[in-house]
């Protein structure tokens, strides 16, 4: 099909190649192209976060990145975060504190909080609650998400 | 989204020829952050979109205490802020930089895509106002200069003539006993559009208590950023006092010209000219006295 382009990257470790639009969001293209469902719509214009992956060591809403703009990139997205020993620090301390309940706004809440705990373990409660600003949570309340966070910090030290 | 095709140049003129030959159907995306949402909404239809961000001179961030910052038009904010040279000779570019949207959007969001989306409410074009950012601006004729509260004609119009592009902003190194500021206000704390925002900035003699000049900017209040001359230049050569900062917060709330719509009043919009035009020369001054 003409104007559909091929685009080769890193998706969590892995050589990754796949053919998309130039239109379809990175979003559309985990999700649609590649069926890694993990990252979640929300709003679908840069607001709630729950799209959110790392790209080349930065969170971005996936939703505001286009598929071929990853060529040659590196992308990590919920999926890339447990191992095969387990879940990650963070996935745990979401269980362990009840930090979800619908689930869909999760994967956003922590891939976003990977980014922050990476660089800053020790981050307090005002930083995780401001660095956590551009993810919404219509269930919980936050407070819980924010007490995951500062647990898995401790753990992640 | 409707179809669009998506090119990577890697220098300037490869780009400005693109964009030429396009016309207004191919437009520069930096960050994305609002092109990709204005395309998805049929705000905006193009054919072609073409990347920033490969180009060397659009990733330029270079700071000397001669020259002043270079800012590359797709340098995104996370890298503004997070360079600690930078950050410390112009805290108020980082009062921008570090509130336009969240940490998603400030890991792709640019001070240079700000400029050109135009938008009255855009947070960085007052700091870079009255900071003396220049735009540099290259197209199919050449290259042009044009300072930044010149830049913007109309919500989401500005300068840019068909296949110009703007590669950067230049912006003065901070003069000795200098300072600046910018706030909004929102309803929210954080992830939210200006219903009111005021940039200020001054330079002080060096006993820190007079005025040498000033510059005074405001967001949301008008059609374009307004730049409040009178409203500045009614501080220069006198004291620094209360009663000259309530003057000029005055003067600002006559230069803007707000409406009312979903997110304020022009009542509410006007007095909250004079609050922050008040709260950001005081930050200014206190920042130009070394706090």
């Amino acid at each position: 099909m003409p104007g559909v382009v091929h685009v080769q990257t890193t998706i969590n470790g892995e050589d990754t190649n796949f053919l998309c639009e130039p239109r379809q969001s990175l979003l559309e293209v985990l999700r649609d192209v590649l069926g890694m469902t993990g990252t979640k719509e929300g709003c679908n214009d840069g607001n709630c976060g729950a799209c959110t992956v790392i790209f080349d060591g930065r969170i971005v809403d996936s939703c505001l990145v286009l598929g071929v703009e990853v060529q040659g990139r590196e992308v990590t997205t919920i999926e890339g975060l447990a191992t095969a020993d387990g879940l990650h620090p963070i996935q745990t301390a979401f269980l362990e504190n009840a930090a979800l309940q619908c689930g869909i706004c999760t994967p956003g809440f922590i891939v976003a909080s990977k980014g922050l705990l990476d660089e800053e373990p020790d981050a307090d409660e005002g930083r995780v609650r401001h660095w956590l600003a551009g993810n919404l949570c219509r269930c919980t309340g936050y407070d819980k998400i924010v007490r995951a966070v500062l647990d898995a910090g401790q753990k992640m030290k | 989204m409707e179809w669009i095709d998506f090119a990577t140049p890697k220098t300037i003129s490869e780009a400005v020829e693109l964009l030429a030959s396009k016309g207004d159907r191919a437009r520069l995306m930096a960050g994305g952050t609002d092109l990709i949402v204005q395309l998805r909404g049929g705000r905006r239809s193009l054919d072609l979109v073409v990347d920033a961000k490969q180009i060397p001179e659009l990733n330029a961030l270079s700071y000397s205490a001669q020259n002043g910052l270079v800012l590359g038009a797709a340098v995104p904010c996370y890298k503004l802020y997070g360079d600690s040279a930078i950050a410390a000779a112009y805290p108020g570019l980082m009062d921008c930089a570090t509130l336009i949207g969240g940490i998603q959007i400030q890991g792709r969001a640019t001070v240079g895509g700000n400029i050109c989306n135009s938008a009255p409410s855009g947070d960085s074009i007052p700091a870079v106002i009255v900071l003396g950012g220049v735009c540099h601006i290259a197209g199919p004729k050449g290259t042009r200069e044009v300072a930044t509260e010149d830049f913007c004609t109309g919500p989401g119009r500005n300068v840019l003539e068909a296949g110009e592009i703007l590669v950067s902003v230049n912006i003065p190194a901070p003069q000795a006993h200098s300072g600046a500021s910018y706030l909004r206000f929102i309803p929210r704390n954080e992830m939210d559009i200006a219903v009111a925002g005021v940039g200020s900035s001054v330079v002080l003699d060096a006993s820190g208590q007079n005025f040498v000049s000033a510059r005074i900017s405001l967001a949301s209040v008008a059609p374009i950023p307004v730049f409040a001359k009178d409203a500045a230049d009614s501080l220069a050569g006198k004291p620094v006092s209360e009663a000259v900062i309530q003057e000029a917060s005055e003067k600002a709330i006559e230069a803007a010209t707000p409406i009312s719509d979903m997110r304020g009043t022009i009542r509410q919009r006007n007095h909250l000219v004079g609050v922050l035009a008040r709260r950001t020369l005081n930050n200014a001054v206190q920042r130009a006295r070394g706090g």
